[in-house]
């Protein structure tokens, strides 16, 4: 169990990194900094964390160094072809509820709006897929539980379903939060107006 | 394989005209089979009531086509469409789906008597439906003598009583309480299972499980789905093996 989430612990923090030096080139300290304020600090970690993190990141070719160090012998870390591979397919993945903890969602989201490149509402819509791929299939066992069935084995799975349920609500209100500040930032962009007469919207599910 | 009983191809329904054209739903293919359940979940505005409405022939799409039992409504009068819903469509509302002055067997009778089925025969079939949902028991009762949930299991007999077999049901459990809202999914679910094809729009999810496939309507547009009947279907060449 501590080796399974020591495990999670550990992907995590990598494609956490990965999705951070997305951004632009960056050194251990300062990545530990931004970590902090992307997740909320719901994570802390601590920077020896970090740099093993980058060292395994630098050996499996994900990360390389960027130039020499500065004058306080920091290092900066760039994100390779193959890093960016990884972490598209880390967003494109949802979140197994067997083998993490449900915490890793957050994260995941946390960082995917604060990723350029990003489509936010295709993670969301692609976990939400999943979560209830898990709740259909919870709600067949349901169905093979008679009425006068098990109590206490219908009411666990009533659990199972309920938090299922609670995921997919949290998904569909982050959905609704991210389309409402992307036309907030479209308004608030003169720019590049929305044409009057368009049908199609330039946004993945379109306007409202 | 048998054939569809509800096919949406390229649904397009717009509102309003030029700049200021609304689109309700944008080129939705759909295909609902006989014992299969299959939920549409979207926000409010995604399309679901549009969808629901086109589908039972209540509303025309702006371009595409929707077939009923192999009709294409497109092609039918107005007269044509009315008696399709009349004998192949049955809705199932959140609430106000039976008539308080007839008891249970004469709400479920009802469609069959104005489609001109005898009396006796029309009640003969209404009993059975009544059976079919576990409330035989309740038929001289009328809706205000019954819970929500008996009123809603009254609702589904009726809507599938005679030869229909296209279940429409737009947030059925929503005015319930959660475990009459479960039983009342149980026989919608079991309905199917015995060879009608439900569509249920629901905004939760929890309801939507009940379903065999998923369809997420996100503005108009189908953007995923869910469910082992979704591969399967989409596996399966037209008329495949079967």
């Amino acid at each position: 169990m501590d080796t399974a989430y020591a495990y999670f612990v550990s992907m995590s923090i990598r494609h956490g990194l990965l999705a951070l030096l997305q951004r632009g080139p960056s050194h251990g300290y300062h990545l530990r900094a931004e970590f902090d304020a992307a997740t909320g600090a719901t994570w802390p970690l601590n920077v020896g964390q970090v740099y093993s993190t980058l060292d395994r990141l630098e050996r499996d070719g994900l990360v390389v160094q960027d130039g020499e160090p500065d004058s306080d012998g920091r290092i900066a870390y760039r994100i390779t072809d193959v890093g960016q591979a990884e972490l598209r397919g880390w967003f494109a993945s949802p979140v197994s509820a067997k083998s993490a903890p449900r915490d890793e969602l957050a994260i995941k989201l946390a960082l995917a709006v604060t990723t350029p490149g990003v489509d936010v509402l295709r993670v969301v819509q692609t976990q939400r897929t999943a979560t209830m791929a898990g709740l259909q299939e919870l709600t067949r066992l349901k169905t093979r539980v008679p009425d006068d069935g098990e109590l206490a084995w219908s009411l666990v799975l009533d659990s199972l379903v309920f938090r299922a349920e609670a995921e997919i609500r949290w998904l569909d209100h982050c959905e609704a939060r991210v389309a409402r500040a992307a036309a907030e930032r479209r308004s608030a962009a003169p720019e590049q107006p929305a044409p009057a007469t368009a049908p199609l919207p330039s946004g993945k599910w379109g306007r409202r | 394989m048998s054939a569809a009983v509800l096919r949406l191809s390229g649904v397009t329904r717009e509102h309003g005209q030029g700049d200021v054209v609304v689109q309700a739903l944008r080129g939705v293919d759909l295909a609902v089979l006989p014992g299969e359940l299959v939920a549409v979940m979207g926000p409010s505005g995604s399309g679901k009531s549009t969808l629901l409405h086109l589908a039972g022939g209540l509303d025309r799409p702006t371009s595409g086509s929707v077939v009923v039992e192999g009709r294409d409504l497109a092609t039918l009068t107005a007269a044509q469409v009315a008696a399709v819903r009349r004998r192949s469509v049955g809705y199932v509302f959140q609430d106000l789906n039976l008539l308080p002055s007839l008891t249970a067997v004469e709400n479920v009778a009802l469609p069959l008597e104005l489609d001109g089925v005898r009396g006796g025969m029309a009640r003969r079939a209404a009993r059975e439906a009544l059976d079919e949902v576990g409330v035989g028991a309740l038929a001289g009762r009328f809706p205000d003598e019954m819970s929500g949930g008996q009123q809603q299991r009254v609702a589904i007999a009726r809507a599938l009583v005679g030869p229909r077999r296209l279940l429409l049901a737009d947030e059925p459990t929503g005015a319930l309480d959660s475990t009459t809202g479960e039983e009342v999914l149980r026989v919608l679910r079991a309905r199917c299972e015995a060879g009608a094809a439900g569509v249920l729009v629901t905004h939760e999810a929890r309801h939507a499980a009940w379903a065999d496939r998923v369809v997420f309507l996100r503005d108009g547009v189908v953007v995923d789905q869910s469910g082992p009947a979704a591969a399967a279907e989409s596996l399966l060449p037209a008329g495949g093996v079967g």
